[in-house]
């Protein structure tokens, strides 16, 4: 529903001393365009190494392994950080790299909780990912520039997985980096221009929560996650 | 809190302030850092310029395109599932709020950090409709829980408490253990616990709006607390309140001006959460509010559209101009008594809230032009107050601050040659209303006790910022 919008633009129309406009799309003709300069001809290695530089500067860790080796590695992180209760999302991705056994039977032996996210599960889901000391999701992309991890949720992607527990875990593939948000804004730019849906929430997340809030003093892990780290899949 | 804090007059909040030692140190190092990190911030950036006048272009084009792009902002809110209310008034705002919380039966309502909420005295509202509401922004909530004191920085609220300040609020009011220590990350620690508590609970969250997409009907929300994410992950209905002028026309001039953002208010490349959400959460899904309300707000704004004071609308929040205040520098945020501090406080509260009581404010100004300069969307924002001063002489016959006091708080001693003002062109426009009749009171104005500030500025030829890094070495902090 909306309300009152009529004599709200009326208001405005008034106020710019001309009829109002709702029709015809205003013409963009931007002057200047810094975002699009800069950054070009970078390998992903670079763009690798840029990452690992801003990272090292919002206290994330950045941790590059392969396909192969994923488990190894995301077992370790896992151990590092203390082990379970884990909260993840529900994907075929985990399968494709093979961590079907370490969600189904090594974690669960060494007796850390896993819970995914499931919709029939319904509040269940935010319940697990409250109580779970670490979230455990994959990322779309990955800026360099900001350090910066890009979640999409939908129904088996819950939201919650990323913010609520105390470790926070994303697995990304090295071609995925891009240099910064200009390259994103322009891919949904034209999901949102060829009539595509928009996720209800997606999360540009980069590094730990953290606040200045007493005396300037910079602490993490606010709200949300305490330590974050990035799994860089190097081979994919 | 309503945009107005007390009811005293500029000159005795402008006293308490200089008399609080600690509060003036706070400033002090708060400015100096934020402004420190913006500078390296642009300068990383490159072409900082270029990135300015861009910012600048994309905020001109939304205002004198605002009808068509909230028009298409609405219809794709709607379209995503959400409901659109416009509000001509803070009322019409504040009774549509308090009926869907009434609708909702809402006992709890969690909030993360909104300059216009409070403009529209939201709070106030809520609980008068029998709701709870907790700020979530750890600075927000330090002050909400000591007895509703006030912000005194745009980004940095609770500026003025140090650490054992925040401890003894918490021992008293959050059950902290008085045997722990006042380390500003144990704190928050135990914030991290007693708000996490009211976010599973909360019934309503309610966001401001950094900017809305108009062409996907998106909200964007910045934090680094991740409280934004908190507050639109789990309570069932969602209302976010948005300035009618913050919005962008797709997610291409929506990334500029968020980099812009952050980097302009604290020196980050980005900030640790950027929240984008488009509408209330899909079928199946399980986090995300049910049901989602943008409340799109006037309260005067449209009056300040069309006029000399548009650009002022061009305005993102940042506070870049406030970290190169000189004024708020030496007087605080508190001495505005305005929600909207420094240099944007001077020239937006009066156009808001009116002259009536605020008239003081655009002489809070030396006029130096470094405001301007460093805003990232390049308000003329010491024009601005200088227009301010203008019609203030013309309504009232006098300006309310003696030509005298204001040039001597300044140390500018009646010469043109000051560099506080860009230009002898602006210093005599700045003198020529002032004394264009004869009726300057020869008192002490308000301005007197800037005067007895120790080390007031007394600038020679040289550009502010150098003035400004040559202070930083010295005892100035
Ligand atoms: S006026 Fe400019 S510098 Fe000041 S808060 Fe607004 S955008 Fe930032």
């Amino acid at each position: 529903m909306i309300q009152h919008r009529e004599e709200f633009l009326e208001t405005i129309g008034n106020s710019l001393k001309r009829t109002v406009n709702t029709k015809v799309k205003p013409q963009r003709n931007w002057k200047y365009a810094p975002q699009k300069k800069g950054y070009q001809g970078l390998s992903q290695d670079d763009l690798l190494e840029i990452l690992e530089k801003q990272c090292d500067k919002i206290h994330t860790d950045v941790v590059t392994t392969t396909v192969k080796d994923l488990p190894n590695a995301l077992e370790q992180v896992v151990d590092q950080y203390g082990g379970g209760p884990i909260s993840m999302w529900q994907d075929s991705r985990f399968d494709d790299y093979n961590l079907k056994p370490l969600y189904e039977e090594k974690w669960p032996n060494k007796g850390y909780d896993v819970s995914k996210w499931f919709p029939e599960l319904g509040e269940q889901n935010i319940q697990n990912a409250e109580k779970a000391n670490i979230g455990l999701t994959f990322s779309e992309y990955v800026l360099a520039e900001s350090g910066t991890v890009v979640l999409f949720s939908d129904q088996a992607h819950g939201k919650s997985v990323g913010l609520l527990p105390n470790n926070f875990i994303a697995i990304v593939k090295k071609s995925m980096i891009v240099p910064r948000m200009t390259q994103v804004a322009e891919l949904l730019n034209k999901r949102i221009e060829s009539g595509e849906s928009l996720p209800s929430a997606i999360d540009f997340v980069s590094g730990p929560s953290n606040s200045a809030d007493i005396e300037m003093k910079l602490v993490v892990g606010v709200h949300g996650p305490i330590h974050a780290t990035y799994i860089i899949l190097m081979d994919e | 809190m309503s945009i107005q804090y007390n009811k005293h007059t500029f000159k005795d909040n402008v006293e308490e302030n200089l008399n609080n030692s600690f509060m003036r140190g706070a400033v002090v190092s708060a400015q100096d850092r934020l402004r420190t990190g913006r500078i390296n911030a642009a300068e990383e950036l490159g072409d900082w310029e270029e990135w300015r006048a861009h910012g600048e272009e994309i905020r001109q084009h939304v205002l004198n395109n605002l009808d068509y792009y909230l028009h298409e902002l609405a219809e794709n809110v709607e379209k995503a599932g959400g409901h659109v209310f416009f509000a001509k008034t803070a009322k019409d705002a504040t009774d549509y709020i308090q009926e869907v919380a009434t609708k909702k039966n809402a006992k709890k309502i969690v909030k993360s950090k909104s300059m216009v909420t409070e403009e529209i005295s939201l709070n106030e509202a809520l609980e008068e409709a029998g709701c709870t509401v907790v700020e979530t922004d750890l600075g927000e909530y330090i002050l909400q829980i000591d007895n509703h004191d006030k912000p005194s920085h745009i980004v940095a609220p609770a500026l003025h408490k140090n650490a054992q300040q925040v401890k003894d609020v918490f021992v008293d009011k959050l059950d902290y253990n008085p045997q722990k220590s006042a380390e500003a990350g144990e704190l928050a620690r135990h914030v991290r616990t007693t708000l996490r508590n009211e976010f599973l609970t909360a019934d309503i969250g309610i966001t401001g709006c950094n900017f809305a997409v108009a062409e996907s009907g998106s909200i964007c929300l910045v934090t680094n607390e991740g409280n934004a994410g908190m507050v639109t992950t789990i309570p069932k209905t969602q209302i976010t309140v948005m300035g009618m002028e913050r919005l962008v026309p797709t997610f291409e001039e929506l990334e500029v001006l968020v980099n812009m953002l952050t980097r302009s208010a604290v020196g980050q490349k980005l900030p640790s959460y950027v929240n984008v959400m488009t509408g209330p959460r899909k079928p199946g899904e399980t986090d995300g509010p049910e049901e989602f309300h943008l409340v799109i707000v006037d309260n005067g704004r449209s009056n300040i559209l069309g006029t000399d004071f548009q650009s002022i609308l061009q305005c993102i929040r940042c506070g870049a101009c406030v970290n190169v205040c000189p004024v708020y520098r030496h007087i605080g945020g508190h001495s505005y008594n305005s929600i909207y501090s420094g240099p944007i406080g001077a020239v937006l509260t009066p156009l808001l809230a009116g002259y009536e009581d605020y008239k003081e404010l655009p002489y809070a100004s030396s006029l130096c032009g470094a405001c301007s300069e460093a805003c990232p969307v390049k308000i003329p924002l010491h024009e601005l107050l200088l227009k301010h001063r203008e019609r203030i002489v013309e309504q009232e016959g006098k300006a309310p601050i003696s030509e005298a006091m204001l040039m001597k708080a300044f140390s500018l001693g009646g010469s043109s040659s000051s560099i506080y003002a860009t230009g002898a062109k602006i210093a005599s426009r700045v003198v020529a209303p002032l004394s264009k009749n004869g009726k300057i009171s020869k008192g002490p104005g308000p301005l007197k006790a800037w005067t007895e500030v120790r080390d007031f500025p007394a600038p020679k030829k040289e550009r502010f910022r150098d003035w400004f890094k040559e202070h930083e070495k010295g005892s100035d902090k």
